[in-house]
């Protein structure tokens, strides 16, 4: 395990390449007061930026991330509330204004704690996922699985250890002891020898007044009292009265609304719009061309939404109109054919001589994969109220990206990133496409010109063909058997990388290994989708895994076991799954069992799929899901995350697929792109393994082993291998193969 | 003009009557807690109840509520301090993620089980299949309405286990 250096910092900053990391320095005694009125009451103590404490000891920790389901909130009050042993039950939350101080505090408070040990992910991978990370924390990203990590172990943790620290000091200063004298324990601190006791809340003044320790000794995970139990979230309760304000839930006085239009194929704009034609429809007030997209304000959405329906537009395709996906993947193709052909791969990762262990192998294996773009589609569309007044922007909408948004919308209407004001509402689900801020630049573009504020909602169908997809790929393997069957050689050419950067390594003792990728540009646009790359590299390389143990007739959980021996977290897990699930024991002729690892964001998930072939069509009865994040902070929280990643996988496994025709997107609403449901859903059992070291994530891993588990399933109960997702579209030959049976 | 029985309470709303009964609970009688999710009727977000049946009130025209007894999540505890015991179920069993689509959940929860009280697996998978949950709150769904089928019928015995 490496450990965190300024120095190392800084280099990998610079390496991260033109990353805002050094416009942040360590102001100790003056960062408080730069938020003090945006985040405290007078009669509140404030800690840094992100612990204050109340008259009434109510202590209460200032969140810099959105919640969009991940429990983010709760979690993270915990780690702040452990280390400085508050009373859980007087401990509430805020999320942070979308302030630069708030956003890059953790970064610089990296730059105090030298010495801390730092998570090896971050370490051993500069080029991507630190990329990322000191992007995302820069940016007061919530993403990445990264809020727990970084926000989690180095600013919530530390606060309330430095803070902590202070309240003893100052309590020692009043009753004239040593601070070793004294003890803290549910928001009290206490002198033994003398059985003196007091709140925190009543040092609190004083001791915000004492500078902040930059190196507080943290806890040890058993001395963990909040940590690693499961408290109800705060996030729970405004969810099921509706109460929760959600960015479409913004009610503002004289608010209008807005419908939109964009052009339908990527790159294309708007050629002409005839006004004429929706202008005597009531409520009416204003249609807006924005370029590349039409907009009508109207009193109400639904006035809105039926004068843009009747509005006459024409759009031009930006040259892209002919485009279809049987091109797009005829063009990956024909890149990986001339890369390949041309020696022109670019290296991902490469171990010994894959080449050569391939021509001495006994048996080659070779095998093509396939998946398509997938559209986040979160249950609430992308939306934004925005109001341009008294010389500033004020936005209410969910993002997980407050500052990056501020300051592109400033810049899409001319201002400066001060004069927006964003207030960040709950997130109607997230998955990577509330990090897009195209809706709130259209949002305050169409409100810059009208004097009331507006609030934009986009249909189902423009949420459906205007998202930011996740890429569609191919995958080419190439693997070698010695005469043992044992795997000596590992060669895989892919189309297309984005990050993190590992997400097509393996974890298998394979001593040859040559990961190369080629690039292959197309109109669609990329965005996160939960888990990145890891959600098709995971499916591409367990499947391979999957073919190549059958060709060696081992059995798959065996052959797995046999290349992890010296990899021992992943095995520990491994193990937990195949036990639970019964592995080994016989199933009914109608259904298989599969299994699959994967590690993200430093989490390792197996996953056991049952599934049961019905009419011709795989249904996933019990998924067995065995997880190591290293240490679980909310395990109950860990256990919902897996669940929820599962569900968001399989959905895409099963039916995700979104297809370019005539240069658009086809699909259009939960019709043909459909969402796995209730009567489809698997019972899910999770164990977690603690194993140590920092915190893993925990809202992206549960995706990417579920595909290739559950179509390793598929493959036992039916001798069908699913090279191209998603499964639906193979339903005739499962059919024909139950025929047979 | 037109007027709805909303959550127990007369409104006069000045809206087209041909607006879905979405737009006007959202809009125009300002309870923000049912939600719009796709328009088509497929996703369930916006489910209220009318006359006790779950509707989904994005594909319904206002005009066709009139007279009848329209309830929204704000109104599903029918007027008590407390909450129904759906709602509390869904706390007790920490079921939602993100929320969005958890009001319309709760809805065909509550319709459900004043139906079918005891529900099967068959008859949840039935009742809830028309309301999606992109989170994948399922599992803790189910457990949900287990949960609040045994606290409705037997009130004090669940009371007493949860306290």
């Amino acid at each position: 395990m490496g450990k965190w250096s300024r120095r190392a910092f800084i280099t990998a900053g610079v390496a991260a390449g033109g990353v805002v990391v050094f416009g942040v320095a360590i102001r100790r005694g003056d960062r408080s007061g730069k938020v003090r009125g945006l985040v405290a009451a007078d009669d509140e103590s404030l800690f840094d930026v992100w612990l204050k404490i109340a008259p009434d000891n109510t202590v209460t920790a200032i969140i810099p991330h959105a919640d969009m389901g991940q429990g983010v909130h709760t979690a993270l009050a915990m780690m702040l509330a452990d280390e400085l042993d508050a009373d859980w039950s007087a401990v509430r939350f805020e999320e942070a204004p979308a302030h630069k101080e708030f956003a890059n505090y953790a970064l610089a408070r990296a730059y105090s704690t030298a010495g801390m040990e730092f998570p090896a992910w971050l370490i051993d991978s500069v080029d991507g996922l630190f990329f990322r990370a000191t992007q995302m924390m820069g940016l007061q990203i919530t993403g990445g699985s990264l809020s727990v990590r970084t926000t989690g172990q180095l600013a919530m943790r530390v606060t309330g250890a430095a803070t902590r620290a202070v309240l003893l000091e100052a309590a020692a200063n009043e009753w004239q002891v040593a601070v070793a004298e004294l003890s803290a324990a549910g928001s009290m601190i206490r002198h033994q020898a003398s059985g003196r006791e007091a709140t925190f809340a009543h040092f609190a003044p004083a001791a915000a007044e004492l500078p902040l320790p930059d190196k507080p000794a943290l806890k040890s995970p058993h001395e963990f009292r909040i940590m690693g139990t499961s408290p109800p979230r705060f996030d729970v309760p405004p969810k099921v009265d509706g109460s929760a304000d959600f960015g479409i839930d913004a009610v503002l006085p004289g608010m209008k609304n807005a419908a939109i239009r964009a052009a339908p194929v990527f790159g294309g704009r708007v050629l002409s719009v005839d006004e004429s034609s929706i202008q005597d429809m009531p409520g009416v007030r204003k249609t807006v061309n924005l370029g590349d997209a039409v907009a009508v304000i109207a009193d109400g959405y639904w006035q809105a939404k039926k004068a843009l329906d009747k509005l006459a537009v024409e759009f031009s395709d930006g040259g892209n109109g002919a485009t279809a996906q049987d091109d797009i993947f005829e063009q990956f193709a024909r890149e990986l054919d001339s890369a390949a052909a041309g020696g022109r791969e670019k290296d991902d990762f490469a171990s010994g001589d894959a080449d050569a262990a391939l021509a001495g192998a006994k048996q080659v294996l070779e095998a093509e994969y396939r998946v398509p773009f997938l559209a986040h589609a979160t249950m609430e569309p992308m939306n934004c109220t925005a109001w341009v007044h008294d010389e500033r922007c004020e936005l209410w909408l969910g993002t997980q990206n407050p500052l990056g948004f501020a300051q592109q919308v400033a810049k899409a209407i001319g201002m400066d990133a001060s004069q927006v004001l964003l207030h960040n509402q709950y997130l109607g689900g997230g998955f990577g496409r509330r990090a897009f801020d195209d809706f709130a630049i259209q949002a305050a573009r169409i409100a810059a010109d009208v004097p009331y504020p507006v609030k934009l909602i986009w249909s189902r169908e423009e949420d459906m063909r205007h998202d930011h997809y996740r890429q569609a790929s191919i995958s080419r393997f190439r693997g070698g058997l010695d005469a043992s069957g044992n795997a000596i050689a590992w060669r895989n050419h892919y189309v297309n990388k984005h990050d993190p950067e590992e997400a097509p390594h393996i974890p298998y003792a394979i001593a040859d290994q040559a990961i190369v990728y080629s690039e292959s540009e197309t109109h669609v646009p990329w965005g996160f989708w939960r888990s990145v790359d890891h959600s098709l590299h995971a499916f591409f390389t367990e499947s391979f895994i999957d073919e190549l143990a059958v060709a060696a007739g081992r059995d798959t959980y065996e052959y797995r076991r046999g290349l992890l021996a010296d990899a021992p977290r992943f095995l520990a897990v491994l193990d937990l799954a195949a036990e639970k699930a019964g592995w080994g024991d016989s199933l009914p002729d109608n259904m298989g069992r599969g299994i699959a690892i994967h590690r993200s964001f430093g989490t390792i998930v197996a996953q056991v799929v049952d599934v049961e072939i019905v009419a011709g069509k795989p249904r996933a009865r019990r998924v067995v899901c065995a997880v190591d994040p290293g240490y679980a902070v909310h395990p109950d929280n860990l256990v919902a995350q897996m669940e929820g990643g599962i569900a968001y996988g399989l959905t895409a496994a099963l039916y995700g697929e979104i297809s370019i025709e005539d240069g658009a997107v086809r699909q259009s609403n939960f019709h043909d792109y459909r969402m796995l449901r209730m009567d489809e859903a698997p019972a899910v059992e999770t164990y977690i393994i603690d194993g140590g070291g920092v915190s893993g994530g925990a809202g992206e891993p549960g995706t990417p082993p579920i595909a290739p588990a559950f179509t390793n399933a598929i493959f036992d109960a039916t001798g069908i291998r699913i090279r191209e997702l998603p499964v639906s579209k193979h339903e005739l030959r499962l059919k024909d193969v139950e025929d047979v049976a | 003009m037109i007027t709805l029985s909303i959550n127990g309470e007369s409104r006069a709303l000045d809206v087209d009557p041909s607006t879905p009964l979405l737009w006007v609970i959202r809009d125009y009688a300002g309870l923000t807690g049912t939600k719009f999710g796709c328009g088509i009727a497929g996703c369930g977000a916006c489910t209220v109840h009318v006359d006790g049946r779950p509707v989904r009130s994005c594909a319904m025209p206002a005009s066709a509520a009139v007279g009848r007894r329209i309830t929204t999540i704000e109104g599903v505890n029918h007027g008590s301090d407390g909450l129904h015991p759906v709602q509390q179920a869904w706390i007790d069993e920490q079921v939602p993620q993100c929320g969005y689509c958890q009001s319309g959940q709760i809805m065909a929860a509550a319709a459900l089980l004043e139906s079918t009280p005891a529900p099967t697996d068959a008859d949840i998978d039935k009742a809830m299949a028309g309301i999606v949950c992109r989170c994948g709150t399922y599992p803790r769904i189910r457990k949900g309405i287990k949960r609040a089928a045994a606290s409705l019928a037997n009130p004090e015995a669940s009371e007493a286990g949860s306290g």
